[in-house]
């Protein structure tokens, strides 16, 4: 019984035409799988949205469970899923009865993972589940807590940590139960490039130190690829569609993969995207007029003045004119959404002021966003939010695009023609009826933008518009902004992403990272 | 270990440090005492017996008032009603504030002494309540203070929408699509949250240990007999005082 003290060792997948399908829904959500992993092995599984990739990798973790009856368990498997020949499911539940994990799964919603209220309590979580011996699990957490070179104390409040601390805290949770089988599901997909760089960094140490296997699950692959021995690509109609080490599989596959929306190194869109900023061969109507203009504005969120804390963002000058973009860059925590949330009319200036150019605020009372009516503002400012599902407001999509228009008072045939239009534009025309939440994150992305573009907004403010999207959308998205900044809006775009910024930017606002109180964070939208 | 507690608490206090399953019983002894009869005698012997002990609760008098305003509040003002509207005896209406203060002092205190965490750890292990039950509710409470930021930001989105303004009858709709949108991402959250939780083993065998024992000391014994005395203390004093009187008779 060397369970205390040692690695229990690297655990082997073997899938034999394995497929599940969700109670609650129809169609399978992955199916025909044949998949052997080697103990030790490190394999990167790719596939298009929807082909079943987390679905696998709870299938992995023991997690789905069809029950005995019709109507007792999550869903419906065919085939089988064997780690080290024994069923998945089962494997999980000898673990837990056994005191030593066999599989370890990191998800991607930092926010969503945190169980407890402090980070020691969080990483002894799972011991405690698997009946190791009380006096075991301190030492254990604390050498997990080291093993991820976690900043903070056992007491540390999980609340207080930033978005990639929390990734961390959620590893160490993870290999404080030697699992012999890492399931990492798209871990750095909500993360800034410290944070993925860090986690990136700390699952490279884990797997060297411990030989565990590995299935990772990823779109950005830039950085991840080098940890990784062999590709699997998932196929969206079932089975396997390509099998192979990393260099042979996108030598074959690479522009397939790109095609599909996987960032894969070498195809990046932004390479057929063409010089940054080419100047358009008209100069866009009203060009360089004044839209918006922030005057020494110091900014915060209502939550954080609450809870006392001082501003993130003070003393900004910066104006955002028609056909031109403003890109704000900076880390997670530098304010770059307060910013955003200020400057388009939502929140209150602690300090200075924001003002909108005489054209844009014709006919309203007053010159500062945050005094108009929502009405007022919606055909004027137009906000995108990072989590598409924050302003979902209607029940089907073609309803969410027609909400702004009707709101600002647009007649109902100009209001149906202009959603004919964006959901062609958009790509949505299949799901026209469908309820927004149940679309993919890329539909989700394209939603969000057409429901704010159809009240025709003259300033588009948009908070991490790129965020967790794959590289198709990208794409889109890139060539819409330029678009619309050829018609004359003013485009402001918060982002991390630096090459976004690249294409899209004249100005380029950098907030610094050097702040006083950098550790809190808000949800993900709206990263302070 | 009492990370999730505010400025103003002193955790090291002697009741305060107590188990929290103690405090509990504190809090029940006073109550049922309370319950047995309406009478002002009783009411305000337990509630001074309670605030001569406050010093050892480890909350600051600042830290106090602003915990237990809405319930001062709430006496005083049934306090006045019960004599203006009520039987208008002013021994009635001192009877009902006294017994209002003195059910939710307790309250107040274990509350603002005890960390959630070391709440649940008390209820799972000591008396020994399913522990699936008290480990996903304590998972919850942590989800709260997500939803609060969730709840703000869902509200900034809806303006940006164009939604909002307009009449308190469009206010009211569009507070409810707000509390709608809210539920939805909730679910998500806790979707995920229970897959994490899962994933670590939670819910797979009954048997399991804990990382942080929770078991009742000498001290405990002192805390809750203080309750108990408290409760037998005032109802003496009430029969004594020739005020008490069995109100489910």
């Amino acid at each position: 019984m060397t369970r205390s003290s040692g690695w229990p060792g690297a655990v082997g997948v073997a899938a034999r035409g394995w497929g599940w399908r969700y109670a609650t829904r129809r169609a399978w959500a992955v199916r025909g799988v044949d998949l052997d992993v080697a103990p030790g092995e490190r394999v990167l599984l790719l596939g298009s949205s929807g082909s079943g990739k987390s679905t696998l990798l709870a299938g992995l973790a023991g997690l789905l469970d069809p029950g005995e009856g019709a109507d007792d368990g999550t869903g419906e498997e065919e085939g089988s899923l064997h780690l080290d020949g024994v069923p998945a499911r089962v494997a999980r539940r000898r673990a837990v009865a056994g005191g030593a994990a066999r599989t370890g799964l990191l998800l991607q919603d930092p926010l969503a993972q945190t169980v407890l209220a402090r980070c020691g309590d969080d990483v002894a979580f799972g011991l405690e589940n698997h009946a190791v011996p009380t006096v075991e699990i301190w030492p254990r957490v604390e050498a997990a807590m080291r093993g991820v070179a976690f900043p903070y104390p056992t007491a540390h409040p999980t609340d207080q940590l930033s978005g990639g601390e929390r990734q961390r805290l959620a590893l160490a949770g993870v290999i404080a139960l030697r699992p012999g089988l890492l399931l990492l599901d798209e871990p750095s997909a909500m993360l800034d490039e410290p944070g993925t760089r860090m986690l990136r960094e700390q699952v490279a140490a884990v797997l060297a130190a411990t030989g565990a296997t590995c299935v990772l699950v990823e779109h950005r692959l830039a950085g991840w690829i080098d940890l990784v021995d062999r590709v699997v690509v998932l196929d969206r109609t079932g089975g396997i569609a390509a099998d192979g080490p990393p260099v042979t599989v996108f030598a074959a596959h690479g522009a397939a993969l790109a095609a599909g929306g996987v960032w894969v190194p070498g195809h990046e869109p932004w390479r057929g995207a063409g010089p940054p900023r080419t100047p358009p061969a008209t100069a866009p109507p009203g060009d360089g007029e004044m839209l918006l203009q922030a005057r020494g504005l110091t900014a915060t969120r209502r939550a954080r003045a609450r809870a006392g804390l001082p501003p993130v963002v003070a003393g900004i000058d910066v104006t955002v004119a028609a056909g031109r973009a403003l890109c704000v860059l900076g880390d997670n925590g530098t304010g770059k959404s307060t910013l955003a949330l200020t400057l388009a009319g939502l929140e209150r200036p602690v300090a200075g002021e924001v003002v909108a150019g005489p054209r844009l605020a014709a006919g309203l009372r007053s010159p500062s966003p945050h005094r108009w009516r929502p009405r007022e503002l919606v055909s004027r400012i137009g906000t995108v939010f990072q989590d598409p599902e924050h302003q979902i407001v209607a029940t089907t999509v073609a309803a969410e695009i027609a909400v702004g228009p009707r709101r600002a008072g647009v007649p109902a045939a100009d209001v149906e023609a202009r959603v004919e239009e964006l959901l062609g534009r958009m790509r949505l025309e299949h799901v026209a009826r469908a309820n927004p939440f149940t679309l993919s994150g890329g539909e989700q992305r394209r939603l969000s933008v057409a429901a704010v573009l159809a009240a025709r907004p003259r300033v588009l403010v948009l908070d991490e518009p790129t965020f967790g999207q794959d590289a198709r959308t990208w794409d889109a998205l890139v060539a819409l902004l330029r678009e619309l900044i050829a018609a004359g809006h003013g485009v402001v775009a918060v982002t991390h992403d630096a090459p976004l910024a690249g294409v899209l930017g004249d100005a380029v606002l950098r907030l610094g990272s050097e702040h006083p109180d950098r550790g809190r964070e808000e949800p993900r939208v709206g990263a302070a | 270990m009492t990370g999730a507690l505010d400025r103003g608490v002193d955790a090291a206090a002697y009741a305060a440090r107590a188990n929290p399953v103690a405090k509990l019983a504190v809090g029940l002894s006073i109550a049922v005492a309370m319950v047995l009869s309406l009478d002002p005698v009783t009411a305000g012997t337990a509630l001074l017996l309670e605030v001569v002990a406050l010093p050892w609760c480890g909350l600051s008098p600042v830290a106090l008032a602003r915990r237990s305003w809405v319930a001062l509040v709430a006496a005083l003002a049934a306090g006045v009603g019960t004599a203006l509207f009520g039987s208008g005896d002013p021994q009635a209406a001192a009877a009902v504030t006294a017994r209002i203060l003195a059910v939710t002092l307790p309250g107040v205190v274990l509350l603002a002494t005890t960390d959630p965490t070391d709440l649940a750890d008390a209820l799972a292990q000591v008396l020994r309540l399913p522990h699936r039950f008290v480990l996903a509710a304590l998972a919850a409470t942590r989800l709260l203070g997500v939803l609060s930021d969730e709840w703000a930001v869902l509200g900034l989105a809806r303006r940006a929408r164009g939604l909002g303004g307009g009449g308190p009858l469009g206010r009211l709709r569009d507070h409810l699509g707000r509390i709608l949108a809210l539920l939805v991402v909730a679910v998500r959250r806790a979707t995920v949250l229970a897959t994490a939780m899962e994933a670590r083993g939670f819910g797979a065998a009954t048997r399991r240990t804990w990382a942080r024992p929770s078991r009742l000391h000498p001290s405990d014994a002192v805390v809750a007999g203080y309750g108990l005395l408290v409760a037998v203390a005032a109802t003496a004093a009430g029969v004594a005082a020739g005020t008490w009187h069995l109100v489910l008779t």
